[in-house]
């Protein structure tokens, strides 16, 4: 059956193609809505949303935020500072507490990974969206992410898309190798060995330790932040910036040297301009990186939609 | 261990003694003592004409079950074990024999402490619980505790159990010290610098994005540990072995003639990290759930003698500390309710002989610590475990003796059962047919009180 039958979205993991291609459909109708005048549709009147960010984000909650409002559902908004899990209270009674109150949607962002399924478990009838947990998935950003590839050429099946950076401690890279593989994309990664996490390769990937094979005939790179953080906090995983930036950032020179000439470049942001990107790549004419964010409002709405049971829920709520 | 009114005879059931080498139909028969008089038909003579009978046709007659390896959290943590609790859980699943480590609040570091949890124990009277002393001073790997002292008052080995002893010259002089007082140095191996994660480090971690544990942080130490206990001459006993690399390393020591012993967790050989998917924190410890690489190492460790004995590493913690993400939640799982069921399995599986199953809960581990325990042999303490082969235990993390619930096992069923645990000759625990009873004999009108 194709459509997307699923209370939550936890991760791409374990998501078919067709689940996957439907949501990228029902993305596609929705980005007509941000793109009129008048961008709010009444699909979700009446529901309410709850933002819980227990991690810092900015464009990630305010993506969901404006796709929560463009679809007319009433948003709510605890961030980790302002929340009672400083104050010592558990991720379970915080949840059990959010769930008396009734909302349809929590969209959760934590800094450790599993918490989405742990808030699932606790609250049957909420539907949970996954907005990054700790280093395990990011559904929301690869689904933008697939998007705006599949916009860009067309379809994901038999493309090559490079992620180059720190796999270790990405969501997002392990989200874009779950959806991309089950899309039919080749996925390879590249960065230094003491940020590719052991085992990936049993995922499907290739593993290249230098940018000039990694990119070379690549259809998409994907570039990753990289945290000054890690080089701070005794992981030793790159000696300096400086280095990291020689070997494995991205400028316009090793672009026309090793990749295909119509490359697309894409960042889920924030970028370290300098550092895995220069700015005459982040700018120029390869990067799609702000249409990645423009697809994002899309995606968060469609997934918003379809977790509330889609087509048939909002014939019965009257659809406008 | 008090006195019994009358001797105990137990009848008819396939007795088991690999310390003696004994496998058959048979009787045993305790004295008022409390004591093992004798195993074989017709010792009975005058004696047993007034003796307590326990019908044991069908069941296997087996020497109480001893763990090395047990965290009964008092004095401090009370409200997830006591030596009372701990002692219920243990007696339930056949045990009569535990040493319990020293991660308490205060530590056991002093010969105070030492003697507070054996006196608790004694007041608990169930099974005997036998303190193992710190190796360092709060376990902060800086200063040896004085091992002497606790030792006089009861400690049977030392350890800083829970974390390792990342200084090496401090690990040398403890083997040396210890080895001056006669107990053995039990490690925790996971290099502190290498590890850090909260899951074995492989795919699977990868998979789930959690931090890892490489099996490397546990081998690099063993490797350390086997080089010092060379040394030094010490007994080194590697906690929870769960790696093939250690496993293999240990096999070459012992070979080498050092005295370096090991255990191995009834969860180190039947679960591997797949369990982890789904982030229960039921499924979080130290050291973490391998490969199957791993489990078929241990296995075979244990099949060869590499690996001595089975422990539980029983550490119960509440839910304050497991109901949260598995990141940050503590590290343990309980066992002694499971242990006999998960090692029997193994039997099942025909991986282990019986006999070798029941070894490496008895005379195993008694072995490794020196203990005058683990056998039914004539003069022996009367610590009897009977089990029902024909029986099966569902795991239920309601229905366990001790004060926590955090076991991976949850709706296991497990083959055989512990019917009936008998210390100093008297009952501690006996399964009815319905439900368990622990301490309180006199309730289903048992006369061996």
């Amino acid at each position: 059956m194709t459509g997307f039958v699923r209370k939550d979205l936890i991760g791409l993991q374990g998501l078919s193609a067709d689940e996957i291609g439907y949501v990228l459909d029902v993305a596609d109708q929705f980005r007509f809505v941000n793109l009129r005048s008048i961008k709010k549709v009444p699909t979700l009147r009446g529901k309410s949303v709850v933002h819980l960010f227990l991690e810092p984000s900015t464009r990630t909650r305010t993506s969901f935020d404006i796709a929560a409002k463009r679809l007319s559902a009433d948003t709510f908004s605890i961030s980790g500072g302002s929340s009672s899990t400083t104050k010592g209270e558990t991720l379970l009674d915080t949840a059990r507490n959010l769930a008396a109150m009734h909302p349809d949607i929590i969209v959760l962002r934590h800094a450790r990974a599993g918490a989405p399924g742990l808030l699932s478990d606790a609250l049957p009838n909420t539907s949970i969206i996954n907005a990054g947990d700790g280093r395990h998935e990011h559904p929301t950003q690869a689904l933008l992410d697939m998007l705006t590839i599949r916009r860009a050429l067309g379809g994901l099946k038999g493309r090559t898309v490079t992620i180059v950076g720190d796999i270790t401690h990405s969501r997002v890279a392990r989200s874009n190798i779950w959806g991309l593989r089950t899309m039919g994309a080749k996925v390879r990664v590249c960065g230094p060995r003491t940020l590719i996490p052991p085992g990936i390769e049993e995922l499907g990937v290739e593993v290249h330790d230098n940018l000039q094979d990694g990119i070379r005939k690549a259809d998409v790179v994907m570039m990753l932040r990289i945290q000054k953080e890690r080089l701070s906090r005794g992981g030793h995983f790159f000696p300096t910036s400086r280095e990291y930036s020689r070997m494995f950032g991205l400028n316009r020179e090793k672009l026309r040297r090793w990749a295909r000439k119509d490359v697309l470049i894409m960042h889920p942001g924030p970028i370290n301009r300098g550092v895995e990107l220069e700015p005459e790549v982040a700018d120029g004419e390869w990067s799609v990186i702000l249409d990645q964010v423009e697809n994002g409002v899309a995606v968060r709405m469609a997934v918003m939609y379809l977790v509330l049971g889609g087509e048939g829920a909002a014939r019965r709520e009257g659809r406008g | 261990m008090g006195t019994l009114e009358r001797p105990v005879l137990i009848q008819g059931g396939r007795v088991i003694d690999p310390a003696t080498g004994r496998d058959e139909v048979t009787d045993v028969y305790i004295g008022s003592d409390g004591r093992i008089v004798g195993v074989g038909e017709g010792l009975a003579g005058s004696g047993t004409a007034d003796a307590d009978v326990i019908d044991a046709t069908g069941r296997w007659v087996l020497p109480g079950f001893v763990d090395l390896h047990v965290h009964f959290r008092e004095p401090g943590h009370e409200y997830k074990e006591t030596v009372e609790s701990g002692s219920r859980a243990a007696v339930a699943g056949g045990f009569t024999t535990v040493c319990c480590m020293a991660n308490t609040n205060p530590v056991n570091d002093t010969g105070t402490v030492t003697k507070y949890i054996a006196q608790r124990a004694d007041e608990a009277g169930l099974c005997r619980v036998l303190p193992i002393g710190a190796v360092s001073r709060g376990l902060k790997g800086e200063e040896l505790a004085e091992i002497s002292d606790m030792v006089s008052e009861g400690a049977v080995a030392v350890s800083d159990d829970g974390y390792p002893v990342m200084d090496a010259h401090l690990m040398r002089r403890a083997l040396e010290y210890a080895r001056t007082v006669g107990v053995p140095v039990v490690v925790h191996e996971e290099d502190s610098c290498l590890s850090g994660g909260c899951m074995h480090e492989g795919r699977v971690s990868t998979e789930l994005g959690l931090p890892g544990i490489p099996a490397a942080a546990e081998d690099v130490m063993v490797a350390r540990d086997i080089v010092l206990a060379e040394i030094t001459g010490g007994h080194l006993h590697v906690a929870h072995v769960s790696t093939a690399g250690a496993v293999r390393m240990i096999r070459e020591a012992q070979a080498r003639g050092l005295k370096v012993t090991t255990e191995a967790t009834p969860h180190h050989f039947t679960l591997t990290d797949e369990a982890v998917r789904g982030y229960d924190p039921a499924t979080k410890m130290a050291p973490p759930l391998r490969t199957g690489e791993d489990v078929d190492a241990v296995i075979a460790g244990l099949k060869d003698g590499t690996i001595a004995c089975v422990a539980t590493d029983h550490a119960p913690h509440s839910t304050v500390e497991k109901e949260v993400e598995f990141e940050i939640a503590a590290f343990g799982i309980v066992g002694l309710e499971t242990a006999w069921g998960l090692t029997y399995r193994l039997v099942q599986e025909g991986k282990l002989e019986l006999v070798e199953a029941v070894k490496a809960l008895t005379s195993g581990p008694a072995a490794v610590f020196g203990l005058d325990v683990g056998t039914l042999k004539p003069g022996a303490s009367a610590d009897v475990t009977i089990v029902d082969p024909k029986g099966s235990r569902t795991i239920s993390n309601t229905e366990l003796y001790g004060k926590s619930t955090n076991t991976p096992f949850h709706g296991w069923e497990l083959p055989t059962r512990v019917e009936r645990t008998l210390f100093g000759g008297r009952t501690v625990y006996l399964w009815d047919g319905e439900r368990g009873h622990v301490g309180d004999t006199e309730e289903v009108g048992l006369q061996t009180v």
